[in-house]
């Protein structure tokens, strides 16, 4: 009989995924808090114990696999020339990594920019700006300032291919932990994400995982292979598109609330349609978006700040509530879990704003165009008005008595005809916390952690 | 190396037949073009002239409000650090019939360094990239 476990080191909760692989079933789960500034082994010891404890009995396992978003999770700086192309197209391969980009950068670097670099604990710089045989100009000031500012931050530089040779003798010059790979944008409007997502994938599992505390386990673990949110978009691309002849469950759109970010990933094509011209950047298949400033906990500020006085008011009047006090407490308290109903229903109100906004963000918009050839439609981003599915995971969610009103507002609520949205979705929840697990799962058997998440999503009707 | 021209239909105009054929008489005249289509804006012109390092911006409007959807364009191309690019723009850029030497004279005085009236082929403007990008 082989056994795997499946970990996910998270930024709250170390959570286990056991899975007997001849059977193809999971055998039990838990979770257990992370413990990552004492060492992070008592807390995965813990949660192991609580999972025999469910099991009733000790077992074997022949893998452990582990993925990580412990301390912070994977913190990167993406930098670019112009805000809508080569910046955009950084920020987007970071995120697909499974990265948090918490610093973005256009055009030239001041020296303040610098500061902030080093003074944020940044894990990776990626460096771009430039279509191939486009400007090199800036790409070259960008690293002559990181270099001369003997940044000792990896740098990973996917810019123009005319400027690498320059960049390289930068790197040279001033010792720097240099990387080259392609181009993130080498035509205007072109993504091109893989080398660069290879590239940090191969970074975090070299350097990160020792800085984030989780080398103090690795006689416990076989190996750290995936930073969480890397997991999580591997899992819905294979759940979307299916494996051989196991099925997938077509387009959809994944939302995971957590205390810091609200994460959003969307598996289809920008557009079915004939009658739109899209713009913009090239938008992926599987895309993922990060909002950090919309989180239960310690992003719950940035809640209330998107909103204005007279929205405010007038939910402190509908609701009987206090917002903005509210919200400070959980900033404070950041482990606060609801103990009363009152409590509940707040943090129902907050992970409803959380997904509603992130949705704002992350879908395509539409609008008329009238032209002397008639109605056009011009897009940019994706159009999700047909996606099938709708999935939430992530603690507040999960635990909600009201799940499928968190994820209703993902829908198109308002009748906004300009918002590309779901329109009538199916709802799933990760009820046991699968999906990281299956995630990794799927690096070594993709149909069974497909099989797996088709019959462990549990359906809101 | 190759001199980069960044071409494009600017504003709510869709006309994507002449812009294909502007593209291939100047991929095959030996020139690097970033084609960015139809219903672009003057921001899509000028952020990919700044990625791709172009050397010229051809813009195109056959639909009668080009003036209106060029005005200020190279306000914004000062602004945004590439103040030394090429303009140049056709097709039909007005409305009605008006003079085109009175028009030529606004999109002059609008910063527009070529104007080119209705019916103009791009081999005729050919002549001129040459002799503007010093070839």
């Amino acid at each position: 009989m082989s056994n795997y476990l499946l970990v996910d080191f998270g930024s709250t909760f170390t959570k286990l995924c056991a899975v007997d692989i001849d059977n193809e079933k999971i055998i039990g789960t838990s979770a257990h808090y992370t413990t990552v500034l004492e060492d992070i082994s008592i807390g995965y010891h813990n949660a192991l114990n609580l999972l025999y404890d469910k099991l009733g009995k000790k077992i074997e396992f022949e893998q452990v696999i582990a993925c990580s978003s412990a301390a912070g999770g994977l913190k990167m700086a993406a930098i670019g020339l112009v805000e809508e192309l080569t910046v955009e197209a950084a920020k987007r391969v970071c995120l697909g990594a499974g990265a948090k980009v918490d610093l973005v950068f256009s055009h030239h670097l001041t020296r303040s920019d610098i500061k902030k670099i080093k003074e944020d604990n940044i894990d990776i710089i990626l460096l771009s700006g430039g279509a191939d045989g486009g400007n090199r100009e800036n790409v070259i000031y960008n690293a002559q300032l990181l270099g001369e500012a003997g940044v000792d931050i990896p740098i990973i530089y996917a810019g123009n291919k005319s400027a690498e040779d320059n960049i390289i003798d930068i790197f040279d010059k001033y010792h720097l932990d240099g990387y080259i790979c392609d181009n993130v944008m080498p035509k205007i409007n072109k993504l091109n994400p893989k080398c660069a997502r290879n590239k940090i994938r191969e970074l975090f599992l070299k350097k990160i995982i020792e800085a984030k505390g989780i080398k103090k386990i690795e006689s416990d673990i076989d190996k750290v292979i995936l930073p969480t949110p890397n997991a999580v978009l591997q899992a819905a691309e294979l759940l979307s598109e299916g494996y051989l002849e196991e099925k997938g469950l077509g387009d959809l759109v994944l939302v995971d609330i957590g205390g810091a970010t609200t994460d959003l990933y969307s598996m289809c094509f920008a557009t079915n349609r004939s009658d739109v011209v899209l713009h913009g950047l090239e938008e992926p298949y599987a895309k993922r978006t990060v909002e950090g400033d919309l989180g239960m906990r310690y992003s719950a500020p940035g809640i209330v700040k998107s909103l204005s006085q007279r929205e405010i008011e007038f939910i402190n009047r509908e609701k009987k509530i206090d917002i903005i006090k509210e919200v400070n407490e959980r900033y404070q308290n950041v482990h606060k879990l609801p103990h009363d109903e009152r409590d509940a229903f707040i943090d129902q109100f907050l992970a409803e704003m959380c997904a509603y906004r992130a949705m704002h963000r992350h879908v395509g918009k539409i609008h008329e165009v009238m032209t002397p050839m008639g109605k056009v439609f011009n897009q940019t981003g994706k159009d999700l008005t047909n996606v099938s599915y709708l999935i939430g995971t992530g603690g507040v969610i999960i635990n909600s008595l009201n799940q499928k009103d968190i994820l209703r507002q993902m829908t198109n609520i308002l009748n906004d005809s300009s918002q590309l949205r779901p329109e009538h979705p199916e709802y799933l929840v990760d009820q046991q916390y699968i999906l990281a697990p299956m995630g990794l799962l799927s690096q070594t058997h993709p149909k069974l952690a497909l099989k797996l998440m088709k019959e462990n999503l549990k359906e809101l009707r | 190396m190759l001199k980069t021209i960044v071409i494009g239909v600017i504003g709510a105009d869709v006309h994507a037949v002449g812009n294909k054929i502007i593209e291939y008489t100047l991929v095959n005249s030996g020139y690097n073009v970033v084609n960015i289509g139809v219903l672009s804006s003057q921001e899509d012109f000028i952020n990919a002239a700044i990625e791709t390092d172009a050397d010229l911006i051809m813009v195109s409007s056959l639909y009668g409000h080009g003036e209106i959807d060029c005005r200020g364009m190279r306000e914004k191309c000062i602004e945004s650090g590439i103040e030394d690019i090429l303009l140049y723009v056709g097709g039909n850029i007005v409305v009605g019939k008006q003079d085109f030497d009175e028009v030529k004279e606004r999109f002059n005085e609008m910063g527009f360094n070529r104007v080119y009236p209705p019916g103009t082929s791009i081999d005729e403007a050919l002549e001129d990239i040459k002799e503007d990008l010093g070839e």
